[in-house]
């Protein structure tokens, strides 16, 4: 029966089946519950959110493998985690434990300065942060099956991730109407591969699904990215950094649903608790921006 | 004749793409108002538990019973754990399909797969079916009523020949995904049981 593991299409098609929902951050086996309980499509199994991660400082790595596997046994949602940009061997160890998508993520401090990890080498799938679509292109050239845009992950403040947002709908617009003798020069200018520019011209779009990330706090900031055409969103310390995380998760699951909708938009946005307090990226000093690791 | 694709949450746009490229006319639902004057639904794939708790949480659990009581209903993936009547766990279902399903049952995601099927209800029922299977879940046993479309050949197994596709009236379930695929026809077959209904 010619079967097949580890394909393409299965490790893409595990995002496209996230599509349309939330993938919470989560740092023990409660809060993996109450993700699930509210409706998350899948968990972020990490020892620290994003915004602990930059006000502890020092080192960030992959999380403890023992705290993963609680939470793997914890939930029968997938369960995703993160290693650290161009560790390899973290992302082994994250495949032999059976982790369902790797994030090779930017949150985390990466381990290569040159190189990201050569995904096609594996079978459990990746995916990747961008900023433009030179880079989503790069992460899908070296074999990432999902991608999501950076943002600013631990900030609370949903400015960039509106603008990587905006950045790569925006050029894929403009490259749809490029002639294709022109495909060569514009590959070579934003740094992607030739055949990877072309695809995306001819399907208008990425050929991977595409969540928005960092920064997202509210209904609000999660609907705001869908209607700019995002896939399903990332929430990372917007949660469990808030008052009353149970219903903030649930509300943002379903203004993932509802984002065309602003009546169940109000509706749902009702009596939320205290949003994460944030710290606006403008205060955020350039050393410390974590979406401008990646290469 | 308008077919709806449940669009709370999954691969909805995929399913309604299929329905495009075959010339029928589709929509999205989200709300029960949404269901008026459909002659078909897809339930797509994506996580039965968030589509099972949107559901609840919108008042759409009665309206699709009812319309499902009437029209035919495809439920790939998650969409088929939503529609049977027993799961091995706690999540809101519709519990119209006299099927048993056993969600994840192949394991986590390195073990998701595509494989070859026969499936002979499918025009050129000769030429093999090249399904995908993700964190798929099985039909691990059907009631009186139900009809077993295709079974998963896994030769050497004691596990050979389960169950992963299946009808009863108007239901129609898959543990895989034609929705990914370039082979539209499942899709087609769905859409003559929605011409002769």
């Amino acid at each position: 029966m010619d079967k097949e593991i580890g394909t393409f299409a299965v490790k893409k098609g595990l995002a496209q089946m996230l599509k349309g929902g939330v993938i919470m951050d989560v740092v023990t086996p409660e809060h993996a519950e109450t993700a699930e309980k509210a409706g998350a499509v899948a968990v972020m199994a990490l020892e620290r959110v994003p915004a602990d991660i930059r006000a502890y400082g020092g080192v960030a790595r992959m999380s403890d493998p023992g705290l993963i596997q609680e939470i793997m046994d914890t939930v029968t949602i997938p369960v995703m985690a993160k290693c650290r940009i161009g560790h390899f061997v973290e992302a082994q160890i994250l495949e032999a434990l059976g982790v369902d998508y790797i994030d090779e993520s930017e949150v985390l401090t990466p381990a290569d300065e040159s190189h990201h990890i050569n995904k096609h080498e594996f079978k459990v799938p990746f995916v990747c942060g961008c900023r433009d679509l030179g880079e989503a292109l790069r992460r899908i050239g070296e074999g990432a099956a999902m991608i999501r845009t950076k943002g600013e992950a631990g900030s609370g403040d949903v400015v960039e991730a509106v603008r990587h947002a905006r950045v790569v709908q925006g050029e894929i617009r403009r490259l749809t109407n490029l002639p294709d003798e022109e495909l060569m020069a514009y590959a070579k200018g934003i740094g992607a591969p030739y055949e990877l520019v072309k695809e995306v011209k001819e399907l208008g779009q990425l050929p991977v699904v595409n969540f928005a990330a960092g920064g997202i706090a509210t209904p609000s900031d999660a609907a705001m990215m869908m209607q700019l055409g995002m896939d399903g969103v990332f929430v990372g310390s917007g949660i469990f950094k808030s008052g009353d995380p149970p219903t903030r998760a649930k509300a943002m699951v379903a203004a993932v649903t509802h984002f065309n909708n602003p009546e169940i938009l109000a509706e749902i946005s009702k009596g939320l608790g205290e949003p994460m307090v944030g710290i606006g990226v403008t205060k955020i000093p350039e050393s410390e921006r974590l979406a401008l690791r990646g290469w | 004749m308008i077919i709806g694709v449940l669009a709370l949450q999954g691969d909805f746009a995929e399913h309604l793409q299929v329905l495009y490229q075959l010339g029928v006319e589709a929509q999205e639902v989200r709300l029960p108002t949404h269901l008026e004057n459909l002659a078909g639904l897809i339930l797509p794939g994506g996580e039965s538990t968030t589509i099972g708790k949107l559901a609840s949480n919108f008042g759409l659990m009665e309206p699709l019973r009812r319309f499902a009581e009437m029209n035919p209903v495809w439920g790939t993936c998650a969409g088929a754990i939503f529609l049977a009547k027993n799961t091995h766990s706690q999540q809101p279902l519709l519990g119209l399909m006299d099927i048993t399903v056993q969600r994840n049952a192949f394991g986590r995601q390195v073990d998701s797969f595509e494989a070859d099927l026969k499936i002979p209800v499918l025009q050129e029922p000769d030429h093999p079916f090249r399904a995908i299977f993700i964190r798929a879940p099985i039909i691990e046993s059907v009631g009186e009523d139900v009809d077993v479309l295709a079974r998963l050949e896994e030769e050497g197994s004691s596990k050979n020949g389960r169950i992963v596709a299946a009808k009863q009236q108007n239901l129609l379930v898959s543990s895989f995904h034609p929705e990914l695929t370039q082979d539209t026809r499942f899709h087609r077959y769905f859409l003559s049981l929605v011409e002769e209904a």
